[in-house]
C-alpha cells in the first residue's frame, strides 16, 4: 500500500523528502493513545497555569472577610460566590492560589529539567567522547557530588540565603544534571565505537563538531525521554521542600505548599483544600509520565 | 619517482590493562601490527589479506593516525604522516579517505544522504558556497550510481549495497589520492560485492586513485589488486605482485589460504586437497617465538622457534625459512 505510492512519487523528478527517523517516531507517538491522553492532560494543565487567572474572581492574596471564621460553612467550592475551588484556611481564593501554585510547580519542573538537559548533555557527552583520564575525573566528580545528601544541602541553602524562588531554581538545577550526565555519557560511549563516528574522525572533523553533529542528535531520543520523566521528579522535589515549609514564600505558593496546608486542615472537614491542589498535582505527574512513556516507545530503536 | 605512500617498520601496540591491575603495574603490550614495510604507487592497488585478528584493520587505522602508531608513513616522498600533530594531519585527511566495512553503521542515521556526502566538503572546503557544495554532492552521487532525487533520504531507507555506494561517495567527494577500503564488501551479498568492486575499479581508473584494499576473501583481492600482501599476527608473511602470488605462492600460510578458496566445480572441488591449519590464531599478546606462524605450520622445524624470518626487500618476498611450493605430504584430508 505504502510502497506503491512511494514508488510513484520516487519516479517523479526532483528530490523527494526522506522519511526521517523523527517523522517515524512522531507517527508512532501520535498513534499511542495513552501518550496522546497524557499530552492533552499536560496541555490542559499548562493552559490552566497560563490563562487560569482570567477566570479568577479574586487575587491569590486578598482575604475574603465574608467567609473568614466560617470556612467550613461558607468557604466551600461554589460558582455563586466566585470561589470555584473554595477558599483556603484564611479565606483566600483557592482557585487563584491553585493557578499560581501550578505555575510555580511547572516552572520549577521545567527549569530543573532544562538545566539538566543543557549541563548534563554537554558534560556527559564530553566526558564520554574524550574518554580516558578526563572521563574518569569528570565522572568521579559526579559520583562525589551525588554522594552528598542533596536535600540537606538544599535546606541549608534555603536557610542561609532565605527562602526565594531563585534559590529553589538553583538548588533543583544543582542536583538534576548529574543523573542526566551519567545517562548521556553511557550512551555516548556506546555511540563512540560506531563506524560513522570513526568515519568522521578519519575525515578530520573536529571533536566539538563530532559531538554536536553526530553524537548529540543520536542521543536526543534518550534525552527527550529522560527529560519528560525528570520534570515530575523536579516537581516532586519542590513539593517535598514546600511540604517541609521551606519552599516558596507567602503569599506565593506551590502545589506542594497547598497540599501541605490542605493536609493540615483536613480534620476540620475542608476536603476541597486538599482535593483541588492534589488533583492538579496528580494530573501533571500523570501527564508527564504518560508522555515520557509514549516517547520512549516511539523512539525505541528496538521497536523498529 | 618516489612512491605515493611508503611505509617503513609500521608498528601499532596497544597497552592492555587487566581488571585488578594496580595503576603502577606496567600494562601488557598487544602488538597488533608488528613492523610492516610496503610502498604504494599512485593509481595502484595493494590488497591486504589475512584471517580475522591479524591486524589488517589496525594497519589501515595506523596509517592515518586513528590509532597511535610508530614507524614511518611517508606521503608523496616528503611528509612523514606519523610525525604530524593532529592539526597538521588534518590537511592530509582530505587526501586519504576511508571506506568502512559495515555500510549502514558507517552512516549517521540522523543525517540525510546529502548531508553525509557533504561532510568532508564542509570540513575541508568551508570556502565553497552551499550551491557549489550541493552541485558536487549531486555529481558524486551520480558517479557512484545513486539517483539525485535520493539526496534528502536517510540511510535506513537504503539497501546495503546502496549504503556502501554512499560511503564511497563520501570518501571520494574530496577527490583523494588514496582510498583505504577496510573490507568494503565483506558485509554484502556476492552479487552486490561484484557491483561494488567493479564500481571501485572504474572509479580508480577514472580518478587515478591508489587503493589499499583489505579483505579476507582472496578472490575479491585477486580481482582488484596489482600487489597482494598476506598478513599473519601483525606481520607480513608474503608480499608479491598478484600474478606471482597466485601462480606461485611460496609461504605455507599463503598456500593454506589459497587451498581454502572453493572451486566453482563440484568435481574439482571434491577432488581438491586442502592444507588444514590446526588450532587458532595465537594471542597477539604472547606471540610464538621465532616465526609467528610456526605453531600452525606444516613445515615447522626446530629452527623456526629460534629465528625470526625476514621478508627481505624483493618484489616477491616471503618471510619463511623454508619457502617453496606445497609438498604432497602437507596436503591434508580430502574435503
Amino acid at each position: 500500500m505504502v510502497s506503491t505510492t512511494e514508488q510513484r512519487t520516487a519516479t517523479q523528478v526532483g528530490p523527494r523528502k526522506g522519511r526521517s527517523p523523527w517523522a517515524d517516531a512522531r507517527r508512532r507517538f501520535l498513534r499511542n493513545k495513552a501518550a496522546m491522553g497524557g499530552l492533552i492532560l499536560l496541555l490542559f494543565v499548562a493552559a490552566f497555569a497560563l490563562f487560569g487567572d482570567v477566570l479568577a474572581q479574586y487575587s491569590n492574596e486578598e482575604l475574603d472577610y465574608m467567609v473568614m471564621g466560617q470556612i467550613v460553612e461558607l468557604g466551600g467550592p461554589s460558582i455563586a460566590s466566585g470561589h470555584y475551588f473554595g477558599t483556603d484556611d484564611l479565606g483566600r481564593d483557592l482557585y487563584a492560589r491553585t493557578v499560581q501554585g501550578t505555575q510555580i510547580s511547572l516552572a520549577v519542573g521545567v527549569v530543573g529539567a532544562l538545566i539538566a538537559v543543557i549541563v548534563g548533555t554537554i558534560y556527559g557527552a564530553t566526558a564520554g567522547y574524550v574518554g580516558g583520564r578526563t572521563d574518569s575525573i569528570m565522572m568521579r566528580l559526579v559520583d562525589i557530588f551525588m554522594a552528598v545528601p542533596y536535600m540537606f544541602v538544599l535546606i541549608l541553602l534555603l536557610v542561609m540565603y532565605g527562602r526565594s524562588i531563585t534559590i529553589l531554581f538553583v538548588g533543583v538545577g544543582l542536583i538534576s544534571w548529574m543523573e542526566m550526565a551519567r545517562i548521556v555519557r553511557g550512551q555516548t560511549l556506546s555511540l563512540k565505537g560506531r563506524e560513522f563516528i570513526e568515519a568522521a574522525q578519519a575525515t578530520g572533523v573536529a571533536a566539538p563538531v563530532i559531538i554536536a553533529r553526530h553524537i548529540v542528535p543520536n542521543l536526543l531520543g534518550v534525552i527527550a525521554v529522560y527529560t519528560t520523566l525528570l520534570v515530575p521528579l523536579m516537581i516532586l522535589t519542590e513539593s517535598f521542600i514546600s511540604f517541609l515549609g521551606l519552599g516558596v514564600q507567602e503569599p506565593m505558593t506551590s502545589l506542594g505548599a497547598l497540599i501541605s496546608e490542605g493536609a493540615g486542615t483536613i480534620a476540620y472537614g475542608t476536603t476541597w483544600q486538599l482535593g483541588f491542589p492534589l488533583l492538579f498535582f496528580v494530573l501533571t505527574l500523570f501527564g508527564f509520565f504518560f508522555v515520557g512513556d509514549g516517547l520512549r516507545d516511539a523512539l525505541d530503536p528496538k521497536d523498529r | 619517482m618516489s612512491s605515493l605512500l611508503s611505509v617503513r617498520d609500521l608498528r601499532v601496540t596497544f597497552p592492555i590493562t587487566r581488571a585488578g591491575d594496580m595503576p603502577w603495574t606496567a600494562p601488557r603490550q598487544l602488538r597488533a601490527v608488528n613492523g610492516i614495510d610496503f610502498d604504494l604507487e599512485a593509481g595502484k592497488t595493494l590488497g591486504v589479506v589475512g584471517e580475522s585478528g591479524c591486524g589488517k584493520s589496525t594497519l589501515a587505522r595506523g596509517l592515518i593516525q586513528m590509532v597511535p602508531a610508530s614507524g614511518q608513513v611517508v606521503w608523496r616522498g616528503e611528509t612523514d604522516l606519523l610525525s604530524l600533530s593532529r592539526r597538521q594531519m588534518k590537511r592530509y585527511r582530505s587526501e586519504i579517505q576511508m571506506v568502512f566495512q559495515d555500510p549502514l553503521a558507517s552512516l549517521n542515521p540522523r543525517m540525510t544522504l546529502g548531508q553525509i556526502i557533504a561532510e568532508p566538503l564542509k570540513t575541508h572546503r568551508s570556502d565553497l558556497s552551499s550551491e557549489e557544495r550541493r552541485r558536487r554532492v549531486a555529481a558524486m552521487m551520480e558517479r557512484v550510481g545513486l539517483l539525485p532525487q535520493m539526496i534528502n533520504r536517510y540511510p535506513h531507507e537504503f539497501s546495503g549495497g546502496q549504503c556502501q555506494r554512499i560511503g564511497i561517495a563520501r570518501a571520494l567527494v574530496m577527490e583523494p589520492k588514496l582510498l583505504i577500503c577496510d573490507e568494503p564488501v565483506s558485509a554484502l551479498d556476492v552479487s552486490i560485492q561484484a557491483q561494488v568492486v567493479d564500481l571501485l575499479k572504474d572509479l580508480q581508473r577514472d580518478l587515478g586513485l591508489a587503493m589499499i584494499f583489505i579483505a579476507h576473501d582472496l578472490s575479491v583481492v585477486k580481482h582488484i589488486s596489482e600487489e597482494v600482501m598476506v598478513l599473519y599476527l601483525g606481520r607480513v608473511m608474503e608480499k608479491a605482485p598478484k600474478s606471482a602470488l597466485f601462480a606461485d605462492p611460496q609461504h605455507p600460510y599463503t598456500q593454506a589460504l589459497m587451498s581454502a578458496v572453493p572451486i566453482p566445480d563440484p568435481v574439482a572441488e571434491r577432488a581438491k586437497k586442502v592444507i588444514a591449519l590446526d588450532g587458532d590464531l595465537p594471542s597477539p599478546m604472547a606471540p610464538p617465538s621465532g616465526c609467528v606462524f610456526r605453531t600452525r605450520c606444516p613445515r615447522a622445524q626446530s629452527e623456526c622457534a629460534q629465528t625470526v624470518p625476514q621478508p627481505g626487500t624483493d618484489a616477491h618476498r616471503t618471510a619463511c625459512l623454508f619457502p617453496g611450493p606445497t609438498k604432497q605430504s602437507e596436503l591434508g584430508h580430502e574435503m
